[in-house]
């Protein structure tokens, strides 16, 4: 994985609010197919850097590459149409709509010939089928009947249906925000399973977590941000989660 | 109830468990057919109606019914739209009643204008109504309720200061705007052309909201405007459109209202703001947005034309009739938190 060129890199990335500080110059990169959580204390600039890589922020200063291309992201819509996609933290699904309207919410298919181009009719059957051939690829089995509304589900299948959208439309990139906080234990272990199935498809995914156990089960890489920098790059294998807590928190040094 | 296979039944048993007392059944059952309730609600009432007294059910009194019906149904389905979004529109009414005095004043001699031009105008009338409605909510971000209060009052004093409070009788009008008031014949039952309009622009509106993706986008934008805009979705261009295609909507029903009372004035319709909100809320669809049906709505401003003609030709006080729109708004409303506490 060392000579590879990473899939998405950052150099120095600095952004302030006012006279607050929350990237003081980062440095971040993500390897092709590989799971990189992002773990920091609160403040520690976790989420304005997740922020200023899906263009939710403009940072101040510093560059950001996707495949080796600067890019820039100054809007969400910028970084989706270059194939990064977040779930939020808030689950951005639409709760009376059903499962496969969620999976194609902003980019419905239309129906071939003039049904769809003049009357704009949408293909409601190519959805639901390929929403789920999406879902079985995934491994997600307990969402069966993708015309259910996403409001009667469980809050795993909640998450599995945003992981899945993010997942669906050939993304390079998919970023997940505290995919497990909400969750029960076997719910977050589906998270977890899904996690690693992304990777087997080759989509890099970035995990930003609280959740040391969750962290060292289903990440390659960790990124320990403290103050606004990185602090380091860890394996799970290099060290252990007392190491990183003791980085985290600035009981140790790298 | 979902048609779930039971390739996986202890775990759906364990995920639905509260769907297996018969109520939640049936909460579940009218969240997923939210026209289910006002079609069993007319399918009664019609029924009693009926029963009550036998010219009810005569070919000619179902016809008058659907045609009082008519102009309220059309600035209903204006009001469904905008409600879908999770807001709300005070000044339909007021914007409607400008429009066909635009349409009508242009079109007398006075006006001088050929009778289409005089349409065409009105139409721009209450499109840029809505325009002004979709800018207050869109680019200001006042609540709806707060900037159509404002716009209702502005729409009813441009009325009367364009109007100069007269009334334009049909007579003084040309064919074209009254021709809304025609009666065809179809099959021995003859109705207004204004009605088969009415049926049109429900089968279009139904055949947008359920089937083209800007539907969608309304929907999701009213159950969540927050996950809409995450999605991707430009939650501002499709509030914009919502408020825009309810404009043409109401000069739609401006040229029906016109027809109806073979007349334009000032003061008509001042219960159609209200009536159109009664007949959203009983068809079923929720005021707090993104659930409901535009058919419900037809079904709802049927509802209250067959209360309020059934209990007249029963022969009860029209204040009754009143007081039982009243009931059925609470009634409905009801409903709606009953099947919305089912998730």
């Amino acid at each position: 994985m060392t000579d590879r060129e990473p899939v998405m890199r950052a150099e120095r990335l600095v952004k302030t609010y006012g006279r607050v500080v929350g990237l003081d110059g980062v440095d971040f990169e993500l390897m092709p197919g590989e799971v990189l959580a992002v773990i920091g204390d609160n403040g520690a600039g976790k989420s304005t850097l997740i922020k200023c890589l899906t263009g939710a922020e403009i940072p101040d200063e510093g560059d950001i590459y996707l495949d080796g291309k600067k890019v820039t992201l100054s809007r969400t819509q910028d970084a989706r149409a270059l194939g990064i996609e977040t779930v939020y933290q808030s689950l951005a699904v639409s709760p009376a709509l059903d499962v496969a309207s969620n999976l194609f919410l902003g980019r419905e298919l239309r129906r071939p010939g003039p049904l769809g181009s003049i009357l704009r009719m949408m293909d409601t059957p190519a959805m639901r089928r390929r929403a789920r051939e999406e879902l079985t690829e995934l491994g997600i089995t307990t969402l069966q009947d993708v015309t259910v509304a996403v409001e009667n589900l469980s809050g795993g299948q909640r998450q599995a249906v945003a992981v899945a959208r993010a997942a669906a439309f050939g993304s390079k990139v998919v970023v997940l925000d505290e995919p497990t906080a909400a969750l029960g234990v076997r719910e977050s272990n589906q998270v977890l399973n899904l996690i690693g199935r992304l990777r087997e498809r080759g989509v890099s995914v970035i995990l930003v977590s609280h959740n040391m156990p969750h962290v060292f089960d289903v990440a390659d890489r960790i990124h320990i941000q403290r103050l606004g920098k990185r602090a380091t790059v860890i394996t799970p294998q290099s060290h252990s989660m007392t190491d990183a807590v003791a980085i985290m928190t600035g009981a140790a040094r790298s | 109830m979902t048609s779930n296979p039971p390739t996986d039944g202890i775990h759906l048993a364990t995920e639905f468990l509260d769907r297996s007392t018969p109520a939640s059944r049936i909460r579940h059952l009218l969240l997923r057919y939210p026209a289910l309730s006002p079609a069993i609600v007319l399918l009664i009432a019609v029924i009693i109606f009926g029963l009550l007294n036998e010219r009810f059910l005569l070919p000619n009194n179902l016809s008058l019914i659907v045609q009082q019906v008519a102009i309220v149904g059309t600035v209903a389905a204006a009001q469904t739209i905008i409600i879908l979004t999770a807001g709300i529109d005070l000044s339909v009414g007021a914007a409607m009643v400008l429009s066909s005095m635009v349409m009508a004043q242009l079109a007398t001699e006075a006006g001088g204008l050929p009778a289409a031009v005089a349409l065409v105008v009105g139409f721009l009338a209450a499109v840029g109504a809505g325009a002004l409605n979709g800018a207050l909510v869109t680019r200001l971000k006042l609540p709806p309720f707060i900037a159509t209060l404002g716009t209702l009052n502005i729409f009813i004093a441009l009325t009367l200061l364009y109007s100069g409070g007269q009334t334009i009788i049909g007579a003084d009008l040309p064919e074209l705007l009254t021709w809304t008031g025609s009666i065809i014949d179809i099959a021995g039952v003859r109705i207004t052309t204004g009605v088969l309009i009415m049926v049109v622009l429900y089968l279009v509106l139904a055949f947008v909201l359920g089937q083209t993706a800007w539907g969608r986008h309304v929907y999701a934008v009213g159950d969540d405007k927050d996950a809409a805009r995450l999605a991707g979705i430009p939650v501002t261009r499709v509030l914009m459109s919502v408020y825009l295609t309810a404009g043409a909507i109401l000069a739609i029903a401006a040229w029906l209202q016109i027809g109806r009372s073979d007349a334009a004035g000032p003061n008509a319709a001042v219960d159609v703001n209200l009536d159109s909100i009664t007949a959203v809320v009983i068809g079923g669809t929720s005021l707090f947005g993104g659930r409901g049906i535009i058919w419900g709505t037809l079904l709802g401003a049927l509802i209250v034309g067959v209360f309020r003609n059934g209990l007249s030709l029963a022969g009860v006080d029209s204040l009754y009739q009143t007081f039982a729109v009243g009931v059925l708004v609470i009634a409905a409303v009801s409903i709606d938190h009953w099947i919305r506490k089912a998730k």
